[in-house]
């Protein structure tokens, strides 16, 4: 259950990246917010609006260009030592979305998951280390002697059961998981978000939910932010989100996901967002319209959109 | 109605090292002119396959082992490679899932929707030109007259898309198959492209085959809908029968599977396990060992096609006078009153 406990702080975090000689792509450019313990964050947004380069910098796997990741109260990035790193890597883990490409072909099953408990000296022999792979392959709901084979006599959802065991396999709080579901076929999503919903119930983990698939975001997320271009434009519980959304980008997101039901399709309209609406001059920035609810705005646009939301 | 397309009894196997892989066992549908056909199901269900067969696209490992493909009356799978090319752009296209790959990197835009122009309808190379152009309108790519001159890493991937689709179009085909088109691209280009090929389909009344596993996406094109399961089509139907009264277990699975916008579920209602080996598939219905309404005789006997209505059959021996009267499981009912809960009530 979420708490009201901040285990991740991120503030005014940019990520910029050299291209060629003089261009710069600005794929994160200043965002903020807060992750509570125990809750499911969801990132939402096109390719292209910087949610994955999101959580990859946020672990670390890019150096940031500029801003503040505060995880549990300490400073994540900026100078450290081989120690610290390793402390901090324990406790966040990542799940990537292609279980094609992110599982090594050339190893085992038990040395993929057993990886981090080598780095990290969690297993005293090699008859410990077998026992936790083991633990875990069935935690995820694979047999224990899926531990010889490779990652090639395995389905897409079953090599995702493995990612997921590897993240787990260091016990960490908190887990990154990038577009986990979206290489998945729809009945085989459904067992693998049903898992990461148990695993965070019975280990009491945190997620950073990284998905464009806005109705399974909406299903697993307690909050969830929406990024457009770099920027957080929205940022507010997934129910608050789906019944009261303010931004028009989040509006014309909204209206594009197509629902299973012939009904409701034939009747749907589909809003268009055209940037040009926005005021011009004035500062962009998150501003609170509502407890809980944020909107990135500027301050005419920020009275305009409170109005909208009163008279609804 | 005039059917454009019968396909009866198909059955299409690939020869590996591993033995033979029952891909397509047994494909009965047929379609009619400007009608939407959505075929659904897992990778490996055989969807992708029978529309590759249709259009005899199939690798060389792979062969027909029974069935009729009619296209207006005349067998494809008695044409040779030659009569084929000549139908393949003409009367069928096809619209592959990613745009990424489905153009040649080397060519100009333009030379590759002319291509088909210049072929099939003898144009002379300046009125391809011409109508390369209009079709690239057509489909909303701005500048037309100067994009035909770019390649294809020039254009974004829903530009790109937008391109294979002018193509497709181009010799105004009676019979469009399109494999997950929209798969590979964001929310709000898909709304885009799925808004211009309903657009294109009203103007040239084309038969569309519509390949995807996005049951939302079936829900906005399909007038009717073939849910497949290893290798066989187990439910069709209109596109409200399938939503608002799925008749086979794997369809309640595949709609249960989705969270709905305004429901608080503790679980999505998964399938368990994973689709069989087809390569020895499961003796009786392939089913059963992931349906937990299976009956003993599903383990024997593979189930016919029973018939709910005069548009509507499953495979399913659930509907078997004889069988239990099982209701689908509450996820499932919830769904079949509508994603949105504002609409359908006491209509079934």
């Amino acid at each position: 259950m979420a708490t009201n406990e901040k285990l991740l702080e991120v503030k005014n975090l940019k990520q910029h990246f050299k291209v060629g000689r003089k261009g710069v792509v600005k794929a994160v450019d200043g965002i903020t917010f807060d992750i509570y313990k125990g809750e499911t964050f969801g990132l939402v947004g096109e390719s292209g609006c910087g949610k994955s380069t999101t959580g990859r910098t946020i672990i670390r796997l890019y150096n940031a260009t500029d801003g503040e990741v505060i995880f549990d109260g300490e400073d994540v990035h900026g100078a450290k030592s081989k120690q610290e790193l390793k402390k901090f890597n324990r406790k966040m883990q990542m799940i990537f979305q292609d279980p094609y490409s992110s599982l090594n072909p050339r190893k085992t099953v038990l040395d993929i998951i057993a990886e981090g408990i080598d780095v990290h000296g969690l297993a005293k022999n090699e008859k410990e280390r077998k026992e936790r792979v083991e633990e875990l392959l069935e935690t995820v709901g694979l047999n224990r002697e899926h531990a010889t084979r490779f990652p090639h006599e395995f389905s897409g959802g079953q090599r995702q059961r493995i990612g997921i065991a590897r993240a787990l396999a260091v016990d960490p709080e908190f887990i990154i998981a990038d577009e986990p579901i979206s290489a998945l076929d729809v009945s085989i999503q459904a067992q693998v978000v049903n898992l990461l919903k148990k695993l965070q119930k019975e280990r009491e983990l945190t997620y950073l939910f990284i998905a464009h698939d806005l109705s399974m975001v909406k299903y697993i997320s307690d909050r969830i932010g929406v990024m457009y271009m770099g920027h957080i434009v929205e940022l507010t519980t997934s129910d608050e989100l789906y019944k009261n959304p303010v931004h028009p980008y989040t509006k014309s997101l909204l209206s594009a996901i197509p629902l299973p039901d012939p009904d409701y399709e034939r009747n749907r309209t589909r809003i268009e967002y055209d940037p040009s609406v926005h005021d011009q001059d004035g500062e962009m920035t998150l501003r609170e319209i509502k407890p809980g609810h944020w909107v990135r705005c500027t301050e005419r646009e920020f009275q305009q959109y409170k109005r909208e939301l009163e008279n609804n | 109605m005039e059917k454009l397309l019968e396909v009866k009894d198909l059955a299409v196997s690939f020869n590996t090292y591993g033995g033979e892989v029952q891909a397509v066992r047994g494909v009965n549908f047929d379609l009619r002119k400007g009608e939407t056909l959505a075929i659904v199901g897992e990778s490996g269900s055989g969807k992708s396959v029978t529309s590759k067969t249709i259009m005899r696209l199939l690798a060389e490992h792979s062969v027909i082992k029974r069935g009729e493909i009619l296209f207006e009356g005349e067998d494809l799978t008695k044409k040779s490679e030659k009569q084929m090319q000549k139908i393949r752009g003409r009367d069928i296209s096809m619209i592959f899932q990613d745009p990424m790959t489905s153009l040649n990197p080397t060519l100009k835009v333009g030379t590759q929707i002319m291509e088909p122009l210049i072929k099939h309808q003898k144009m002379s190379k300046a009125k391809a030109r011409e109508r390369a152009i209009e079709l690239l309108d057509l489909v909303g790519i701005p500048n037309a007259e100067l994009r035909i001159k770019q390649y294809p890493h020039q254009f974004s991937g829903g530009m790109r898309q937008r391109v294979v689709v002018a193509i497709a179009l181009a010799c105004n085909p009676k019979l469009l198959i399109a494999d997950e088109p929209t798969t590979a691209l964001d929310v709000t280009i898909q709304a885009q492209i799925l808004e211009l090929m309903k657009d294109i389909q009203k103007k040239m009344d084309s038969a569309i085959i519509f390949i995807t596993h996005d049951l939302g996406v079936v829900a906005n094109v399909a007038d009717r809908v073939a849910v497949m399961y290893a290798g066989k089509i187990v439910e069709i139907g209109t596109v409200d029968e399938i939503f608002y009264n799925p008749k086979h277990p794997y369809t309640w699975g595949l709609l249960g599977s989705m969270p709905t916008l305004d429901s608080d579920e503790d679980e999505l209602f998964a399938i368990p396990g994973t689709p069989p080996d087809m390569t020895n598939p499961p003796k009786g219905d392939a089913f059963a060992a992931r349906n937990k309404y299976a009956l003993e005789i599903d383990t024997q006997l593979d189930p016919p096609m029973f018939k709910v209505s005069d548009t509507h059959y499953a495979a399913t021996w659930l509907l078997h006078e004889d069988a239990p009267k099982i209701e689908p499981p509450e996820a499932v009912k919830r769904r079949m009153k509508g994603f949105a809960a504002s609409v359908k009530e006491g209509e079934m």
